[in-house]
């Protein structure tokens, strides 16, 4: 499939801004985040960007993007549809949480239970995005059980890792949060690693004989319907060489996982202005590596219509 | 609105016949004729004279080697076009209601007043059906030439798709498959047509008709290939003296 950049931002972005909330939500909702304005003011703040700037950059990718609205009508049928909607009403949870720590300066039981939304509104946004993919029968890569439940890992991660930086910066660093930032990675790491291996002995769902009718023996292709390539060719034939695949495998688990895993057991050992560092480290080798892990997602994916051209056997 | 209606009054579709498509391209060309001033119109062609021309085309003939297990193998053209499936996944996941299965026919078509251009509805065909008009910015599909088939300005004759209009040696068929007695559902049944892609559960209503089996023998009375193609020399009298004379 092709990888086209706006999507792979999007997710990447709003997989982070929601993992960002779902986290912070649900902090919240134990009683567990530290009632500092600045702190709110912050990871509210970035995760709301984030999002906003996902949404934005996922217009990019419309042929008509000034009819954006009618995205919200077909909820009943449409993962996207379910999507766009989530995405929408997470924002009212995070708006008045954001209002009731930083305005009315309150965390209470109330507060707690804004924060419980907004963690639930993130989660369903997150897993409709992996649904979207997961529900797509045509592509073997993305049609099993290991897509939904990435998105949610890959978000939750991201959150995490985000939170602790912004924790360290307004030095009020947190142990739990270190350990369950790098036990998220550790979770995403393997879960990365046995979908991939999974998706590496995938065949397409169909086959050349059972495209074109023409049972039993070999099907070839000897002739294209055009000499040029055509909008299913660049849309669904993207197809990215094995040795680049492997390269750029290894450069998402040394960004995405190895190092931030490293930066954050550092910043576990180590106090004050070096572990805010190693927390900010993770963040900056992170993001890179989730936006590679993204375009390999894309582009490793393999769709049935290139049966028809005799790219796939 | 993109949820399915749960049966449709009839289910017009097209039954293509593999043994006697001969990949002429008529299918093709007449169905973007038609269709570039029909219901999708336009079109649109990019660069269509230039090196690197690309454009939206609803029907395209591939032609294959089908080797067969018993040993024979034959040359395939093999139109393919949108299937108006029964379970059509581009319809379900459209965000905007833009595409729909009309209850009364069973046709898959596009609002194109609603199409965003997400895609999302080309990734979930498998059969590369739906192609994005890049400067209309919407998707564009197969019609079924419903400007034809309820087209009064047409005599009877004229109210079938383009392509099955076009098509020089009889191997495109139009009707309503959802009735067992109509033309086409005779004809697949009796030829044994097929499902492309059974196994994702679409259920097009299209079917394909494979080639029929060779008769037993028949290579028999096929032109025997010579190993070369200059005559063979005379052998006594006066040509061959000549041949000599000649040879030196």
């Amino acid at each position: 499939m092709h990888p086209a950049f706006s999507v792979i931002f999007f997710t990447s972005a709003t997989g982070a801004g929601n993992g960002l909330l779902i986290v912070l939500g649900t902090l919240a909702a134990l009683g567990l985040l530290p009632h500092d304005q600045l702190l709110a003011a912050t990871s509210l703040g970035l995760a709301l960007s984030l999002n906003a700037a996902g949404l934005i950059s996922s217009t990019f990718h419309l042929g008509r993007p000034e009819r954006m609205w009618r995205a919200f009508s077909q909820w009943r049928s449409s993962w996207l549809s379910r999507e766009a909607i989530a995405s929408m009403l997470t924002f009212i949870p995070a708006v008045l949480f954001g209002l009731a720590w930083l305005v009315f300066d309150r965390s209470d039981a109330l507060t707690a239970v804004i924060g419980a939304i907004m963690a639930a509104g993130a989660a369903c946004t997150v897993f409709t995005t992996g649904m979207i993919y997961a529900s797509l029968k045509p592509i073997a890569e993305w049609n099993t059980r290991f897509t939904t439940p990435g998105y949610l890992a890959f978000a939750i991660m991201t959150g995490l890792v985000l939170l602790n930086a912004i924790f360290e910066l307004w030095s009020l660093p947190d142990g739990g949060l270190q350990v369950a930032a790098m036990l998220a990675i550790g979770f995403a790491w393997v879960w990365k690693l046995a979908t991939w291996r999974h998706n590496d002995r995938l065949k397409l769902p169909a086959t050349a004989g059972t495209a074109t009718s023409l049972a039993g023996g070999e099907v070839r292709s000897i002739e294209w319907p055009h000499t040029q390539q055509n909008y299913v060719l660049k849309e669904m034939g993207y197809r990215i060489a094995r040795k680049h695949s492997a390269a750029l495998r290894w450069f998402a688990q040394l960004c995405a996982f190895a190092i931030p895993l490293a930066a954050i057991a550092l910043a576990f050992a180590v106090d004050g202005g070096a572990a805010t560092l190693t927390a900010v480290l993770a963040v900056v080798a992170q993001a890179p590596g989730i936006l590679v892990e993204r375009w390999l997602f894309f582009a490793e994916a393999r769709h049935t219509v290139t049966l028809y051209y005799g790219l796939e056997s | 609105m993109t949820c399915l209606p749960t049966a449709t009054q009839k289910k017009l579709g097209l039954v293509i016949d593999l043994d006697t498509c001969v990949g002429c391209q008529a299918c093709v060309t007449s169905c973007k004729e038609w269709n570039a001033g029909g219901h999708m119109a336009p079109l649109t062609d990019i660069d269509p004279y230039g090196a690197d021309a690309d454009g939206v085309w609803f029907n395209r003939v591939h032609t294959y080697e089908h080797s067969r297990a018993d040993g024979g193998s034959a040359t395939v053209h093999f139109p393919r076009s949108c299937l108006h499936c029964e379970e059509p996944a581009c319809v379900t996941v459209c965000p905007t209601g833009a595409s729909y299965k009309r209850a009364a026919d069973g046709i898959v078509l596009i609002d194109e007043d609603k199409c965003i251009g997400c895609k999302l509805c080309s990734w979930a065909c498998p059969y590369g059906a739906r192609e994005f008009d890049a400067v209309v910015g919407v998707m564009k599909k197969c019609t079924l030439c419903i400007d034809r088939i309820y087209n009064e300005n047409l005599t009877p004759d004229d109210r079938v798709p383009a392509c099955v209009a076009a098509c020089p040696t009889g191997a495109r068929h139009f009707g309503d498959l959802g009735d067992p007695d109509s033309p086409v559902s005779r004809l697949a049944r009796e030829r044994g047509g097929v499902d492309l892609m059974p196994e994702l559960g679409y259920r097009p209503v299209n079917k394909y008709l494979p080639p029929r089996p060779r008769t037993a023998g028949s290579s028999e009375h096929a032109a025997r290939a010579t190993g070369s193609t200059s005559p063979a020399p005379p052998t006594g009298g006066f040509l061959a003296w000549v041949d000599r004379i000649l040879s030196r």
